[in-house]
């Protein structure tokens, strides 16, 4: 075994090191950061891990806004639990994006610049203590069907984090479906709220595993690299088969004529989503595409001089005790 | 060198494993902590300490200690000195305070058996 293996990344395509990716790829072993791969491998996971980050992080701020409104001691401690793992789900993922190079200060400024994107269901408010139920039950359930594959995916720190955020994210689905189960045996106007927040809830769930595989032209390349595992509409039907018995069990309905049981296939037949929709809100007019940057821009801004001021005291501090 | 040093007993300030200070005496080479791969998709994972007089050469007794068995696939070692941990009497305020946090655990949220995939 070679234990003195150079740390320097090499970017030219030497076949015996393309080879050896390939071998690794194919034998479904894991990528780690000192090995080589291909300049367009890393380029891609960047991208994907920094989205994946920039979500976690942008996706704190629907929900965070009801802190402060929680209906109960107990609903804001959860609430508060929920949002302060988000913070931490996305420092796993800009740490998995830095063992390829990239800088952290650098994917924030590119988020903040619009040149990185972030789930778009982030782009729609919260609107009532419902949502919060809501958005535990659907948009964390359709975060998980995305994510527990996504442990098996090719880059080792990426499959590491995912595994983590699994974990933990279990207890963010399981308290928004008995958020809602609460409501729904409260009054008449409770569950109106309920079945109201799902219907506005469900297309833009489905919408979360992206566009339909014909027009997602970097999935077979992502797929070769064993990044990604399923397709979007695989993923996308999961999540509706395992969505519909848990809706019934709730006493709600989704909004889709055209949901039912199709025998043969052996699973839901459901309606084409909104691409026109989906397409507008990641161009940036969802409805609140602008105050997410603003209010990350804000936070970011206003954080400088405490990030400043913490550097400068453990350059002092250093500083001193060389002396 | 203990059997099975814990990170804990050799980091800054504290004793080493040998029960001498950090501050390594005249001629006596470093203490590193060891961390292994033990196969590709896996974290490193501490397997124990060694003495060395640089960095290659602790990589290289590292694999001679610990991975004489094919346990390994990568190794990282680090001087001990180098590790900042924290210490065993901060045990109650570092982690008592998610001890009430029943909350953060997805049994906490009662969900009917006949809900699926839940």
């Amino acid at each position: 075994m070679t234990v003195t293996e150079s740390s320097t990344v090499n970017p030219g395509p030497d076949p015996t090191l393309e080879a050896q990716f390939a071998e690794t790829i194919t034998n479904k072993d894991r990528i780690e950061p000192r090995d080589w791969m291909p300049e367009a491998y890393r380029k891609t996971l960047i991208r994907q891990v920094a989205q994946h980050a920039h979500s976690e992080i942008i996706g704190m701020q629907p929900e965070g806004n009801w802190i402060s409104r929680a209906p109960s001691l107990r609903r804001k401690a959860i609430l508060l639990a929920k949002v302060q793992d988000e913070a931490g789900h996305g420092l796993y993922l800009y740490s998995a994006a830095e063992t390829l190079g990239a800088s952290r200060n650098e994917l924030t400024e590119k988020l903040i610049a619009g040149k990185q994107k972030y789930s778009s269901i982030f782009n729609y408010p919260a609107l009532s203590y419902t949502d919060v139920g809501t958005i535990g039950w659907l948009v964390d359930g359709a975060a998980i069907c995305n994510q527990v594959p996504l442990c098996r995916t090719s880059f080792g720190p990426y499959g590491r984090a995912m595994i983590r955020i699994c974990k933990e994210e279990s207890f963010h689905q399981r308290q928004g479906y008995e958020l809602l189960m609460t409501m729904m045996r409260g009054t008449e106007e409770q569950r109106a709220s309920v079945q109201e927040s799902v219907n506005r809830f469900w297309w833009p769930a489905l919408m979360m595993f992206g566009p339909p595989d014909d027009d997602s032209p970097n999935t077979a390349q992502s797929m070769e690299w064993g990044i990604k595992t399923h397709t979007n509409d695989e993923l996308r039907q999961k999540f509706v088969d395992m969505s519909v018995p848990q809706a019934e069990a709730l006493g709600v309905t989704f909004p889709d004529e055209g949901l039912k049981w199709n025998e043969e296939r052996g699973h839901y037949d459901f309606s084409t989503p909104d691409w026109d929709e989906f397409w507008s809100v990641v161009k940036g007019n969802g409805p609140c595409n602008e105050q997410r940057l603003a209010h990350r821009k804000r936070a970011w801004d206003e954080g400088a001089w405490v990030r400043e001021a913490a550097m400068a005291f453990a350059e002092k501090s250093a500083e001193e005790v060389a002396r | 060198m203990s059997e099975n040093p814990t990170p804990a007993s050799a980091p800054k300030g504290e004793t080493d494993t040998t029960g001498s200070e950090t501050s390594t005496p005249r001629g006596e080479w470093p203490l590193y902590e060891v961390f292994v791969r033990g196969k590709r998709g896996l974290n490193h994972v501490h397997v124990g300490s060694l003495h060395a007089p640089d960095d290659q050469l602790a990589i290289r007794h590292a694999r001679d200690v610990y991975t004489r068995r094919n346990e390994g696939v990568s190794i990282w070692v680090v001087r001990s000195s180098e590790i900042t941990a924290s210490s065993p009497d901060e045990k109650d305020p570092m982690f008592a305070p998610s001890g009430d946090k029943v909350y953060r655990h997805p049994t906490f949220y009662d969900i009917p058996a006949d809900v699926p995939h839940m």
